[in-house]
């Protein structure tokens, strides 16, 4: 179909002339040429920024149609007494959750788009989450992506205000509870506290103005900042090139894989449409948010199981894990027993989480490229650190659904509320050195594997009467993923004084430097030498055989191959 | 006899003559209807067979005259109505000394149970067990009930009355099986750790209602399967196990083919 395909068969004269038509006024030939042949390798795990992606093309689709039937506004009415469903009818309630049940049981295919929205918005930020876990394991955001890193970590961001203004918009008691958590935790913080919530709010919670508010925020400026961000984010990823796993003939300085036209744009337009069919599946057979069995909402009321989606799970878990501390300063409470959990816990989370490559860069140094990605494994405190904070977030995400824990398992809730708050403090130390150790020993493993080869379960015998397992050496493709990183080494630091005895300026700051960089990389298993390869084939994998039977061993070698 | 038999067929007559009779049919049926407070009206036979019941299978920890002890209740003045609904949901007997004793299959059929709470009811006066009128759910307003149970019931109950935990162990169970006479005894007669609603609290119509909310929820759910009526929790699970299980099975077939 290129112009460049000459003795290929013969194109339909019309696509010919549309190709023309097109190529004269935008120049699209320049464009495959230059877009077309760019590379991609293939991995499945490259696929989950695609879900995130086309999640949020669903979510754009989907909430074009919620917002032509959703009314943002808080004016009260009562709902018609000849509408579905019928636990509502003559209810008083706002034209906002009135308008949602009318999208709901009134609207053709309102409730299945209204599903399709939820669903992806759940599967939108999970994706996100799981994709960045995949570049944090891999250390894919290390140089030159540390930029593209925190584009993607301001997408999360973002998508979670997304999830909680859409989430606050059907004004139903969960999400109005969802709302007062929101204004408990904005009044916690000291001084500013209770103006923050009155400016949200526009007054004292709820008002009238926050459906409308976050409406705005929800259509507008959020999706768009997300589509901004996108567009960068996306535009850097073919600027730097796609990473790439360590593989035979895989570098820093070249990409090996498959052109985007046509694998990927098959692919990937292929993909598009897995995962509208799986969100539509969802949408179409699984309830989410029944907002009719909620009701309209109510600042009396509360129901047992409240919970925000999963994405916010987290705060609600750190919230019900936390002791109710207060302390009075000057006549002013300050209750530690929100501002913890809920402003501080988030904060070092988000603050660790973005800035991650800088602290990487802080510890080591680096200052080269790199595109082919790490095995978790060959960077053992990095895996173990994004494991023991995932512990955390699960310890979180547990305690935030401890009621539906202690019914489920017929356990005490006071039981379980006391288990977890120990578990916040020690699974990610265990955490942590149980992954840590596990890399090491994988690191071993393939250590061993390198220098010793395969085995293969034949045992044989010498004349001597010695036994020896017969060891199959690696392919040189093998030999390739294994041999290959470049481990990271603590930073050396010049000496506190110079050759003259004058003290060097700035010594205690890279002491403090190495220190940190320490505990990164101090222990640590190197990769195989080629010095040391050579070695270990020379004595056929017994470096103590004494000299008469080496030629033993040699010989058993020869005949194996 | 002759002005009689000439104003038969006065237009008036059919209005007079049905009048009567439904007059005639109120009158019987006050007569012979069983009066709606079942325990009081029970025969000595009932009582005698429950007490030889309760002597058998409940004396062991009520004590021989439902007195009770220090860590048992007395079941004297509790009412027929807790009784009928700690048997027939199978609470009592109690198979172990928990937090809270759960339902479980029923130990004892109807009948029986009606003639422990004679028993119990004839030892002091309480809360009788509701007649079938009371506890119509289609005499009930669901949308009253929606507005009464969320405000009374669902902060331990669940919105939908998908049940919730309690403290150390306790939990206000799921209502999804329970029978319109058994969620309005428990509401007049306060089992375990749940709060007496009386007719002071909640009316007899307003209990009606709130029985007419939790049969409403037995429909069918418009938006599909409901994933336990959970909340957000059980649907973060299945955005998990089944979207990203799916997602994730995609990406690995289309990110294996070529490779």
């Amino acid at each position: 179909m290129t112009t460049d395909l000459a003795p290929g068969p013969k194109v339909d004269p019309k696509i010919a002339a549309t190709a023309d038509f097109l190529d004269t006024r935008l120049g699209i030939s320049k464009m495959f040429k230059g877009l077309g042949r760019k590379l991609f390798p293939d991995h499945w795990s490259f696929l989950l920024g695609e879900i995130a992606l086309y999640s949020f093309i669903v979510l754009i689709i989907s909430g074009t149609f919620l917002t032509m039937f959703f009314v943002p506004s808080m004016t009260e009415i009562h709902y018609p007494h000849d509408a579905l469903p019928v636990t509502m009818q003559g209810q008083p309630m706002s034209e906002a959750f009135a308008s949602t049940l009318n999208l709901s049981f009134h609207v053709r295919g309102g409730l299945f788009m209204r599903q399709l929205h939820h669903w992806s918005a759940l599967i939108f930020v999970g994706a996100m989450v799981i994709h960045m876990l995949r570049i944090l394991f891999t250390g894919a955001f290390r140089k030159p992506r540390e930029i593209n890193y925190l584009i993607g970590f301001l997408m999360l961001i973002t998508s979670l205000l997304a999830g909680l203004t859409g989430y606050s918009l059907p004004d139903d008691v969960l999400s109005g509870n969802g709302l007062r958590i929101t204004d408990g935790v904005v009044r916690s913080i000291p001084i500013i506290g209770s103006y923050l919530s009155f400016m949200v709010f526009g007054g004292e919670f709820p008002g009238m103005d926050v459906v409308p508010r976050m409406y705005a925020l929800h259509i507008l400026f959020i999706p768009g900042l997300i589509l901004a961000l996108v567009a960068v984010h996306l535009f850097l990823v073919f600027w730097h090139k796609h990473t790439q796993y360590p593989g035979p003939g895989r570098t820093n300085k070249n990409v090996v894989g498959f052109p985007l036209f046509p694998i990927y744009v098959a692919k990937a337009g292929g993909f598009f449409f897995i995962v509208f069919g799986i969100l539509g599946l969802m949408g179409a057979t699984m309830s989410i948010n029944n907002v009719w069995n909620y009701g309209p909402f109510d600042p009396a009321l509360v129901g047992a199981g409240a919970q925000p989606d999963w994405y916010m799970l987290f705060l609600e878990g750190s919230l019900r894990l936390m002791p109710s501390w207060e302390v009075v300063i000057a006549g002013f409470t300050v209750p530690m027993s929100v501002l913890i959990p809920a402003v501080v816990v988030p904060g070092v989370l988000f603050t660790v989480l973005g800035a991650y490559p800088f602290i990487h860069n802080y510890a080591t140094k680096d200052t080269g490229e790199h595109h082919v990605l790490d095995r978790p494994r060959n960077a053992p405190t990095r895996t173990a650190i994004i494991v023991a904070v995932l512990s955390v977030f699960f310890v979180l995400l547990a305690a935030g659904s401890n009621d539906l824990i202690a019914t489920h398992f017929s356990l005490s809730l006071n039981a379980i509320t006391w288990a977890f708050r120990v578990l916040f403090f020690v699974l990610p130390v265990v955490a942590f050195i149980v992954t840590k150790r596990v890399c090491y020993g994988l690191q071993r493993k393939d250590r061993e594997l390198v220098l010793h080869g395969h085995e293969t379960g034949r045992v044989v015998r010498f004349a001597s009467g010695e036994y020896a397992e017969v060891h199959k050496p690696l392919d040189d493709f093998e030999r390739w993923v294994l041999v290959g990183p470049q481990p990271e080494r603590p930073l050396e630091i010049e000496p506190a004084e110079d050759s003259n005895g004058v003290r060097r300026p700035g010594h205690k700051k890279e002491l403090r430097r190495q220190k940190f960089s320490r505990f990164f990389y101090e222990e640590r298993v190197e990769p195989v030498t080629p010095a040391e390869l050579v070695a270990a084939h020379a004595t056929g994998a017994h470096d103590a055989l004494p000299a008469s039977e080496e030629r033993d061993a040699r010989e058993l070698e020869a005949r194996t191959h | 006899m002759k002005a009689l038999a000439a104003s038969r067929r006065h237009r008036l007559a059919p209005v007079i003559l049905m009048t009567l009779a439904l007059f005639l049919t109120g009158a019987v049926y006050a007569a012979l209807a069983p009066s709606s407070a079942q325990a009081n009206t029970a025969g000595a036979d009932d009582i005698e067979e429950g007490r030889r019941l309760f002597i058998t299978n409940c004396s062991t920890c009520h004590g021989m005259s439902a007195e009770g002890s220090d860590t048992v209740p007395s079941l004297i003045g509790v009412g027929a109505a807790s009784v009928h609904f700690q048997v027939i949901t199978g609470r009592m007997p109690m198979d172990a000394d928990s937090p809270q004793a759960g339902a479980k299959p029923p130990q004892f059929t109807d009948e029986q149970a009606r003639q422990l709470a004679a028993y119990i009811a004839s030892l002091g006066p309480g809360p009788g067990i509701p007649d079938e009128e009371t506890v119509d759910p289609a005499l009930g307003n669901a949308a009253e009930g929606m507005q009464l149970f969320r405000t009374n019931c669902a902060m331990c109950h669940n919105f939908v009355g998908a049940g919730g935990a309690l403290t150390n162990g306790k939990y206000a169970p799921a209502l999804d099986d329970s029978t319109p006479t058994e969620i309005y005894e428990a509401m007049i007669t306060g089992p375990q750790s749940m709060p007496v609603f009386n007719n002071a609290n909640l009316t007899e119509e307003d209990k009606r209602n709130i029985i007419a909310f939790l049969v409403a929820q037995r429909e069918p759910n418009p938006g599909g399967f409901t994933l336990g009526s959970l909340g957000s929790v059980s649907e973060g699970v299945w955005a998990f196990l089944v979207g990203f299980g799916l997602l994730i099975g995609a990406a690995v077939w289309i990110g294996a083919r070529s490779s």
